[in-house]
């Protein structure tokens, strides 16, 4: 009871970018019905860098599917800028695992993919274009087709894409799952550079204990069944993060307090993982 | 940091040319099951196949047995064949039905395709027919197509029309179900109305399920012309076959039978040309 209280004091803050209002979200099988989100509420303030984590099937890949706009929640509404998520919207920015770039386009024309739709003349799209290939140091790949790049530079070129329509929010999906780890650290660096550089409201969904308090100014640990918020971590280390702070004494504390929370969780049966 | 990255991740991705010459220090590569074989060493090997293959016809031939025509007799057909326009002709006339066939075919299946593919309620409505017809073999269509066509050059495209029709359709619409949701998503957030992720999207995205289809619906046409060409035609390579059988003309057979794997194969080539122009930028394993 007293940990409920908790959350809704720390959940809602007066600035926020995304609300989250009580979001239920049902998927119906054959014989029961399965739920993944049992009423979760967060807000995420204006600039902030909020990293989600939990065990799979606690619902934080479909939180941010929801936010996105890819699915309607069974109850509740998300507020993006106060204004409600009805559907996919270049205001919200996806990064997904995937990368999902188009790989018949080069680098170049999929990071102009979206400034096509929004009808933005082309002397100004290969201004934004040129602006965030370099932001993402692809410049001297502009013309080249994904399947030419590495997993990372794929990443890249999805960040860039997602950044050059200018959303208000971004939200990625476990986006450095799928590289092996020393890339991974890298691209953790260059995606808070960027970040800093570039300030969006960011939630950031990963399994990866590091790299969630590495990225966030707060983690959100969830856990499953149903999926809810489970507790939440403020991370009071200074941006830039450097490599000594990964290492600090400070780090292994919030991310023993993070593992702790995610992999012995009170009614998940056993971390199953 | 960014840059010194990019030149390590672009290191990273193409490990066979960084690391090709120093893991294999040896210049002496001994062909082994399932290893690559050279460029030169693959057509040598081909040239040496087929004058293998002649040779072992022309002693066939030369020793009598069935009564063979040998090279040397079925070249000299062909170039008396040709030289009378004969030939020319029947190329011609098969070619054009092929062509006509092929072209509506794969016309109506890729737009039927993608609508199946995209709209569950045309797929309800069109799948009994396509998986209904797709059992029956064109060519068991050809008594109906005569009785109710006729015998002039309508049945014999018809045919070949739901030869390449039927490869294609499904094709297609494999293609379009099976376009990745994460590509369509990725459109939709950058703002894509359906229209745009249907044009922008699902059809690049297709496009090299279908011209595999349209492959397969072309030699699947070619197979079905010559036997549409043995009911009632004047011209056309099948024709021409049908009656060389009647005179027991086997080197004109023969010529027929060449003629015909050469055009299917030059064909097949070409449009194995456009496949790799179009779908070039596709990962492959």
């Amino acid at each position: 009871m007293t940990l409920e209280q908790e959350h809704t004091m720390s959940t809602v803050t007066a600035d926020h970018m995304i609300r989250f209002g009580d979001i239920r979200q049902e998927f119906k099988l054959a014989k029961e019905t399965f739920t993944a989100l049992g009423g979760i509420s967060l807000d995420i303030a204006d600039g902030e860098f909020v990293t989600v984590v939990g065990p799979s099937g606690c619902g934080k890949s479909t939180l941010l599917n929801v936010a996105a706009g890819l699915l309607e929640p069974t109850s509740g509404s998300v507020l993006v800028d106060q204004r409600p998520v009805t559907g996919p919207s270049p205001r919200t920015g996806v990064i997904f695992q995937q990368y999902a770039l188009f790989p018949w386009l080069t680098v170049r024309k999929n990071v102009e993919f979206g400034l096509k739709l929004k009808k933005v003349p082309a002397d100004e799209r290969r201004a934004i274009v040129d602006r965030y290939l370099e932001l993402v140091g692809l410049t001297q790949f502009a013309d080249s087709l994904p399947k030419t790049l590495s997993g990372g530079m794929k990443q890249r070129c999805a960040i860039a894409r997602a950044y050059a329509v200018d959303p208000q929010i971004l939200l990625m999906d476990e986006p450095f799952g799928a590289l092996d780890a020393l890339t991974r650290v890298h691209m953790q660096e260059q995606l808070l550079q960027t970040w800093l550089k570039e300030r969006r409201t960011v939630m950031f969904v990963t399994h990866d204990v590091d790299e969630a308090v590495f990225l966030a100014s707060r983690v959100v640990v969830m856990a499953a069944r149903p999926g809810r918020i489970h507790k939440i971590v403020p991370v009071n280390l200074p941006y830039p993060r450097t490599e000594q702070m990964r290492l600090s004494p400070e780090f292994a504390a919030l991310r023993a307090e993070v593992w702790e929370s995610v992999y012995h969780q009170p009614g998940a049966k056993g971390g199953d993982e | 940091m960014i840059t010194s990255d990019g030149a390590q991740s672009s290191r990273a991705t193409t490990p066979e040319r960084t690391d090709g010459p120093r893991s294999r220090p040896s210049p002496s590569p001994r062909p082994k099951a399932g290893s690559k074989l050279s460029r030169r060493g693959a057509l040598a090997l081909n040239v040496a196949a087929v004058s293998a293959g002649i040779g072992l016809w022309w002693l066939v031939s030369v020793l009598g047995v069935l009564g063979l025509p040998g090279p040397v007799e079925v070249v000299q057909r062909g170039a008396e064949l040709i030289a009378d326009g004969i030939l020319g002709g029947d190329v011609a006339a098969s070619l054009s039905r092929v062509l006509t066939g092929f072209l509506l075919g794969s016309a109506v299946a890729i737009p039927v395709g993608f609508l199946m593919g995209w709209y569950p309620v045309c797929r309800a409505l069109f799948e009994p027919y396509v998986q209904f017809f797709r059992t029956i073999p064109p060519l068991a269509l050809i008594p109906l197509a005569i009785v109710i066509l006729g015998i002039e050059e309508t049945p014999k495209i018809f045919v070949i029309f739901m030869a390449s029709f039927l490869s294609c359709v499904i094709a297609t619409f494999q293609g379009v179900i099976g376009v990745e949701k994460t590509l369509i998503n990725a459109a939709r957030v950058l703002g894509a109305p359906s229209f745009v992720v249907f044009a922008r999207v699902v059809i690049p995205a297709s496009s090299p399920f279908i011209l595999v289809g349209m492959r397969i619906g072309l030699g699947a046409s070619w197979a079905t012309v010559v036997a549409a060409e043995l009911i009632a035609a004047q011209q056309g390579l099948g024709f021409r076959m049908q009656q060389a059988q009647i005179f027991y003309d086997l080197p004109t057979i023969f010529v027929g039978v060449i003629s015909i794997g050469i055009l299917g194969l030059l064909m097949d080539r070409i449009l194995l040309f456009i496949e790799s122009k179009l779908t070039g930028w596709q990962e492959r394993r």
